[in-house]
């Protein structure tokens, strides 16, 4: 857990994926076209990645990728992140943890 | 003395019916008072069982009951005889090109008795190997050719040979009345499924005709018939579609009598409600059946259109609205604005994830096996492959998950930034243009066609 906690805080947009995850690959691009550049972390290419693996589903993310951090806060799975920009609320998020600008 | 093979004595001897050899014809043959004209089914299967047995070559007289006739060397020996004078039954013989006899010769004590011809003659048929170092030679066997084949050396032989195709015969009987009685069975047990499901079918009919839906016959849901799911999800479907008739009509009627808010407010409620329940539906049959939301064979055909992800595309139908629900304020406009950007570039990123996932999926069914050299190397490789295949398929469940969620979403969303009143005409709307693609799709599957 302190790894995960370790590495969102890192950079102001955080995700945790795994390779082989196609959903991942969807909320990657939804943060590229957003114009951020968040932080990957591959937990099947990281030694600990079984452990955080498990901290991540602690937090009640379900599957546990992608998981994303916006300025070191859990914000959730693909579903969560969806609902967030549907709503408008996601560019506000990354706009006031200075991933992007507008 | 024989003009061919001294080493075979032979002996003239009446009375074959001693012997065990089916049904010969006795005929002239010369001074051999009968021929050994076998039937071709005994030849044949004479051939394949090795009921000749060569005796040596150093010209035992093989005694055989009644007839005494030698076998040659251990070498096959063709032999065609064709003796003209002989009044042999002509037979067909179709053996097989490579089909290997040991065949016996029946020589005449008595050449010269021999009808008019000489066993030795240089008839261009006649082709008795003397030879006691003949090498094996296929049977060649000309369709015209009658054969004369003698019984083995031995009585015992004989009778090897009779059960040996008799044995055959009975195992091959056996062999197929087992296969009979398995068809029989898998025969019976499908008609017993097919009971099950006739029954289960009629009880659904049943209580749909109940709640009174219009079942039209077989025909129309003959494309959903793929497995308990798609079918139960389009019984699900249609009844879904008439309740939500039902709504918007007295939607419709409410704001045509220009009903109060609050009780639009309560109709428009109620519609939303109906909306859930249908992404609630879709869910549990993306469980079942993720496959078949995905083909849109729930939906008509111009609707499927318009297909993505298993339904509609929230940023298109926001498109249209947009005209429809003026006049908007300010801020709604923004809002509906960009909820519609919202939603395209959300359906952007998930059209991508799909796009990667058929890239994964390709590359993985398409990997080498050109790498591994071992047999079991590329069962394993092509097991490995499938299962990963297999974990890739299990995600497009989440997509179709995500990308209803989408649309719901979309649907409050909207719902939220409009008053009561627009949220009314904004459903009477959606509902309008779905109702005509419908229509559109039944008017072209009822086109005339020349």
């Amino acid at each position: 857990m302190d790894r995960v906690r370790d590495l969102a805080s890192t950079r102001a947009a955080v995700i945790f994926t795994k390779s082989s995850c196609c959903m991942c690959h969807s909320i990657k691009t939804l943060f590229y076209e957003l114009g951020a550049s968040p932080a990957i972390h591959e937990l099947d290419r990281d030694a600990n990645g079984r452990e955080m693996e498990g901290a991540l589903r602690g937090l009640g993310c379900n599957p546990s990728v992608p998981a994303v951090f916006i300025g070191g806060k859990y914000v959730g799975s693909a579903k969560d992140v969806l609902s967030l920009h549907l709503e408008g609320s996601l560019k506000q998020m990354l706009i006031d943890a200075k991933a992007i600008w507008f | 003395m024989p003009s061919f093979d001294p080493h075979l004595p032979i002996s003239n001897a009446p009375g074959i019916e001693g012997s065990r050899i089916h049904a010969y014809r006795v005929s002239d043959f010369g001074p051999f008072e009968q021929s050994v004209a076998f039937r071709l089914e005994d030849a044949i299967d004479l051939s394949t069982s090795t009921v000749f047995n060569s005796a040596k070559a150093s010209g035992q007289a093989v005694s055989f009951d009644p007839l005494h006739i030698a076998t040659f060397d251990k070498s096959t020996t063709s032999f065609n005889i064709n003796p003209p004078a002989a009044q042999v039954e002509s037979q067909r013989l179709p053996l097989e090109k490579n089909q290997q006899l040991n065949l016996v010769s029946i020589s005449s004590g008595n050449t010269e008795n021999w009808g008019e011809s000489n066993m030795a003659d240089a008839s261009p048929r006649t082709d008795i190997s003397t030879d006691a170092d003949t090498d094996d030679k296929n049977l060649g066997f000309d369709r015209g050719l009658s054969i004369v084949v003698a019984a083995s050396d031995s009585s015992d032989r004989s009778k090897d040979k009779l059960d040996q195709k008799t044995l055959r015969r009975l195992a091959q009987n056996r062999e197929a009345a087992r296969k009979s009685r398995l068809r029989k069975k898998a025969y019976v047990q499908q008609l017993e499924s097919s009971r099950l499901k006739l029954t289960q079918l009629e009880q659904e009919l049943q209580r749909a005709r109940q709640q009174g839906i219009f079942i039209s016959s077989s025909g129309d849901q003959a494309h959903s018939m793929s497995g308990n799911g798609a079918m139960a999800f389009d019984v699900e479907y249609a009844r879904w579609l008439e309740e939500q008739n039902r709504q918007i009509n007295e939607l419709r009627s409410a704001v045509n009598s220009h009903a109060s808010d609050a009780e639009l407010h309560i109709i428009i409620d109620g519609i939303m409600a109906h909306y859930d329940e249908i992404f609630r539906l879709k869910s549990n049959a993306a469980k079942a059946d993720v496959f078949h939301l995905l083909s849109g064979m729930w939906k008509t055909p111009a609707e499927r259109c318009f297909l993505w992800l298993g339904g509609f595309r929230s940023s298109e139908l926001l498109k249209l609205l947009v005209n429809q629900l003026e006049p908007l304020t300010e801020q709604q406009l923004v809002g509906i604005g960009n909820l519609q950007q919202s939603s395209q570039q959300a359906e952007d990123a998930l059209s991508q994830g799909m796009e990667a996932l058929q890239q994964s999926l390709a590359e993985t069914l398409s990997s080498g096996s050109l790498g591994s050299s071992s047999s079991s190397g590329n069962v394993a490789n092509y097991m490995g492959q499938m299962a990963m295949a297999m974990g890739k398929l299990g995600t497009l469940e989440g997509f179709i998950r995500q990308a209803d969620n989408l649309r719901q979403q979309t649907l409050q969303q909207m719902h939220r930034i409009l008053t009561t009143r627009q949220s009314g005409r904004a459903l009477l709307a959606i509902h309008d243009y779905f109702s005509r693609l419908r229509a559109l799709s039944s008017l072209w599957l009822a086109r005339p066609r020349e």
